[in-house]
């Protein structure tokens, strides 16, 4: 029998990034008691490693924007599969959200008039990023930090959840986990839970994610009974580093190419003028002379194509680089050194240039970088209502990354930021909510709670079984080469069958040393069941989806289908979910848009 | 391909010992890379912090032969021959191996009184470029608390620091100071409670901040000069004489909470 803390909330949130944060201060705004978990310390989740900004149609820039602009560019980059109340709650709330930041002391870079400016990414038609330099999600989760921490929320700082636990009635009831620096295991009741935990990008081999993104938030939901949506939708972010080997993937912003960088191939080519899609054609460039004007002004030509949506440049790259066009290192160049001076750079992209020349001894303002795609985002997630962020569970709630149907099948850039902080809130008040209209007290099965617990210990108890840290690479290689960026038929088929041979393997891990205070090695141990299930709903999901739309490429159906674009693949498991109980995929008709939106994109033609 | 010697502190609270690890070199790499190879093949339980791997998120502190750095954005090409030593950041108490308890900064956090804006206009408050930006610099910050570990005030003196919120914080201090929207004045706080007096401007965080924030120039002079002129300047003494407004006193801006 293990002896445990426990504690005792109205919500608690899991993950403190920026969906998480902005979640508490709405329920603690609503006089609960709130606390905040998370595997690191404060102020150091995925959120930090934001660049480029956050997409608000505020018009600071260009007055012609507004929310039906964006909520339209939202859509058509997900290819049509967003959920469209969440697109639309997003585009319209956004404004808000960004001034209520500078309320709580966000410093944004400014117009000349004063107002916070705004810079242009891929796949938005107007100029609609805030943003601060090339830090944005640094400032964004440093704003919300401070306020937490000024309304006396409680933070768990490095602890760890392993699985949520549901009432008799099937109401989430509360969680099981461990504090990393002493390895004692903690409980919480709680009338209502919020997921926070972002992504899964730890899975793959070359990730901009750091050890964090390990799917917890995902695979916690599945195995309570929550459904996961389009899991195969996976943003392979077209510019990671590619050299240094040992900082492939970190990422390279988009506002690089925001601010005039241009991609080109070892013949010294423009190529991204060879890739410009059907959908697309009437609002990009035609040629580089167009393309050039348009950075000034946004009336004088077209959209340079380098702008087009992320998974569009991120195939255009990787197709270069298979026809043998690449850069020494098996990526293409990005140039903006020979487009913007010195000075414009290091004002623009500090910290870009700060990364290349620390890492790579590369002056980013002199060179070109080389640049290639890197697993950075999944669009799927757990599915929830769009207003309130409710899971299917009473009581589960999920906001940011690990939330599906916002982006569709594919996330237009600065959109993430502005998604943690519309839906963190629209969570924290939809928990507010079910707390006043539900009653009675909150009551832990101690049974599961003690099976939960051993469960974790078992890998120190083994005699002989397999590191886990070999598990985790034999898995980041098998989902880089079988369910990466471009995906087929037989190595989707070969993936899920491999998959259940690493599951075996994790079945019988083993964690040397004695110790669980601070121990990496049993802190990855507990995160393989979650990286397991994730990367198994990503391969059904992939294999389900017999078409290409956004993030999911598949070699064998290269065209979208227009069935396939009225579904979800919901992904789910009975009750008793876990990394070894079977994941049903069943197509799901996605929500119908309503007449008077379905109005935008047809005036558009 | 050549061994590395990698000499690491390995112990936890009770104490401790440097201990030699040999690992065959790579091309290219971080000293992150190689402690992440090494808790892959042969020490898999060397406790250490990291996220981000790219120099944003400050977890990995450490010093590294005696130099306080990021683990992530030191190359080890860049290091002198012979075995590297790595040791955790010395002012914090030790969890484990390379993982101090860092838990002093959250505390001092706590203690600033919040960021406090008049109401805000319809479209938001206009401020220009120039206004945000010396804000901006203090906000670069990425916490990764080397500052803290290397300020002789704290490494030093464990007693001085109930009462010493140290160049992290003191670069906050002077963000809200300097911030064109902020109501609260926090001079006579800093000054009595937080121990800006204290440090004697050896610029030693400034050297061993990551980002380049020039914390003792930039910050700390400043927010000295403003908290003295705010204490004892006979013309903002005739001033509040005249207008009757009375400057703030320490526990009034600490408890100004919006």
């Amino acid at each position: 029998m293990a002896d445990y803390e426990h504690h005792s909330y109205d919500v608690i949130i899991i993950g403190a990034g920026g969906a998480g944060l902005r979640a508490a201060i709405e329920a603690k705004q609503r006089g609960l008691k709130v606390a905040i978990i998370c595997k690191s310390l404060l102020g150091k989740a995925h959120t930090v490693m934001a660049e480029g900004g956050v997409a608000a149609a505020m018009g600071n820039v260009y007055e012609e924007d507004n929310w039906q602009v964006h909520f339209r560019d939202t859509m058509r980059g997900g290819k049509m599969l967003n959920n469209w109340r969440m697109a639309q709650l997003h585009a319209q709330e956004s404004p808000d959200r960004v001034l209520e930041l500078e309320q709580w002391g966000a410093l944004f870079d400014r117009t000349k008039d004063g107002k916070i400016t705004q810079r242009d990414f891929g796949g938005h038609r107007y100029a609609r990023l805030a943003h601060v330099g090339d830090r944005t999600g640094l400032e964004l989760i440093r704003t919300l930090q401070q306020k937490a921490v000024s309304m006396d929320i409680d933070v768990f700082m490095e602890c760890k959840i392993l699985r949520l636990l549901r009432d008799g009635q099937g109401a989430i009831s509360g969680a099981v986990g461990y504090w990393r620096p002493t390895g004692e295991f903690i409980t919480f009741s709680a009338k209502s839970v919020i997921l926070a935990t972002g992504g899964v990008g730890k899975s793959w081999k070359y990730t901009s994610n750091s050890w964090e993104g390990t799917g917890d938030g995902h695979a916690m939901a599945m195995w309570a009974g929550a459904d996961l949506i389009d899991m195969e939708c996976i943003q392979f972010h077209p510019t990671g580093m590619v050299w240094p080997l040992s900082v492939r993937g970190i990422l390279v912003t988009e506002g690089v190419r925001g601010d005039g960088g241009v991609l080109r191939n070892s013949e010294n080519k423009r190529f991204m003028f060879d890739y410009i899609a059907e959908m697309f054609k009437a609002e990009t460039a035609s040629s580089e002379e167009e393309a050039d004007k348009w950075y000034d002004d946004h009336t004088a030509g077209r959209r340079p194509p380098e702008l087009l949506p992320r998974d569009e440049v991120a195939r255009a790259i990787n197709s270069e680089v298979k026809a043998g066009r690449g850069s020494p290192h098996g990526g293409v160049f990005l140039d903006i050194a020979s487009r913007r001076s010195a000075e414009f750079i290091r004002r623009r992209l500090p910290s870009m240039y700060h990364q290349f020349m620390e890492l790579a001894g590369v002056d980013i303002t002199a060179t070109p970088m080389e640049v290639g795609p890197t697993c950075h985002y999944i669009m799927g997630g757990v599915r929830v209502d769009a207003d309130t962020a409710a899971t299917a569970i009473p009581g589960l709630f999920a906001a940011g990354e690990v939330a599906g149907g916002m982006h569709g099948s594919n996330r237009l850039g600065g959109n993430s930021l502005s998604d943690l902080i519309v839906f963190g809130r629209r969570a924290g008040m939809g928990a507010a909510d079910y707390i006043e209209g539900r009653s009675g007290d909150v009551q832990l099965d101690a049974a599961q709670v003690q099976a939960i617990i051993d469960e974790s210990l078992v890998p120190f108890s083994r005699e002989e079984g397999e590191n886990p840290y070999d598990i985790q690479r034999d898995l980041q290689e098998l989902m880089q080469s079988n369910v990466g960026i471009i995906r087929t038929g037989s190595e989707l088929d070969e993936a899920v069958a491999k998959l259940e041979e690493l599951k075996e393997r994790a079945n019988n891990v083993i964690v040397k040393g004695n110790t669980r205070v601070y121990n990496p090695a049993w802190n990855l141990a507990t995160d393989l069941p979650a990286m397991l299930t994730v990367s198994t709903c990503a391969a059904l999901g992939a294999q389900a989806r017999k078409e290409s739309r956004g993030g999911h490429t598949r070699e064998d159906f290269p065209k979208p289908d227009a069935a396939f674009g009225k579904v979800n693949m919901v992904l789910s498991q009975e009750n008793g979910g876990g990394m070894n109980a079977p994941v049903k995929v069943d197509p799901q008709p996605i929500l119908e848009m309503p007449d008077d939106l379905k109005v935008l994109f047809e005036e558009a033609k | 391909m050549t061994d590395l010697t990698m000499r690491i502190w390995r112990g936890d609270e009770n104490g401790g010992e440097l201990v030699d690890y040999t690992i065959e070199s790579q091309e290219n790499e971080v000293v992150l890379d190689v402690i992440h190879r090494l808790q892959a093949t042969q020490i898999p339980d060397l406790a250490c912090r990291w996220n981000c791997k790219a120099g944003k998120c400050g977890s990995c502190s450490a010093e590294i032969n005696g130099m306080p750095r990021l683990m992530c954005m030191t190359r080890m090409d860049q290091l002198p021959e012979g075995p590297i030593t790595i040791t955790p950041m010395r002012t914090f108490p030790i969890i484990r191996d390379l993982v101090t308890d860092v838990s002093f900064n959250y505390e001092m956090a706590k203690r600033v009184p919040a960021f406090n804006p008049p109401p805000m206009p319809e479209g938001g408050h206009r401020m220009q470029q120039i206004d945000v930006e010396r804000g901006q610099e203090f906000r670069k910050c990425i916490e990764c608390f080397m500052c803290q570990n290397v300020c002789h005030v704290i490494r030093d003196h464990e007693e001085n620091k109930v009462n010493y919120a140290g160049p992290r914080f003191f670069i906050r201090y002077a963000e809200l100071e300097m911030h064109p929207l902020d109501t609260n004045d926090r001079r006579e706080l800093v000054r009595e409670k937080m121990g800006l007096g204290l440090c004697n401007i050896t610029k030693c965080c400034t050297e061993v901040c990551p980002e380049h924030i020039k914390i003792t120039d930039n910050a700390i002079i400043p927010l000295k000069e403003r908290a003295v002129d705010a204490h004892y300047d006979p013309v903002a003494w005739l001033g509040r004489k005249i207008t009757g407004r009375k400057k703030r006193t320490a526990d009034e801006a600490a408890a100004d909470r919006p």
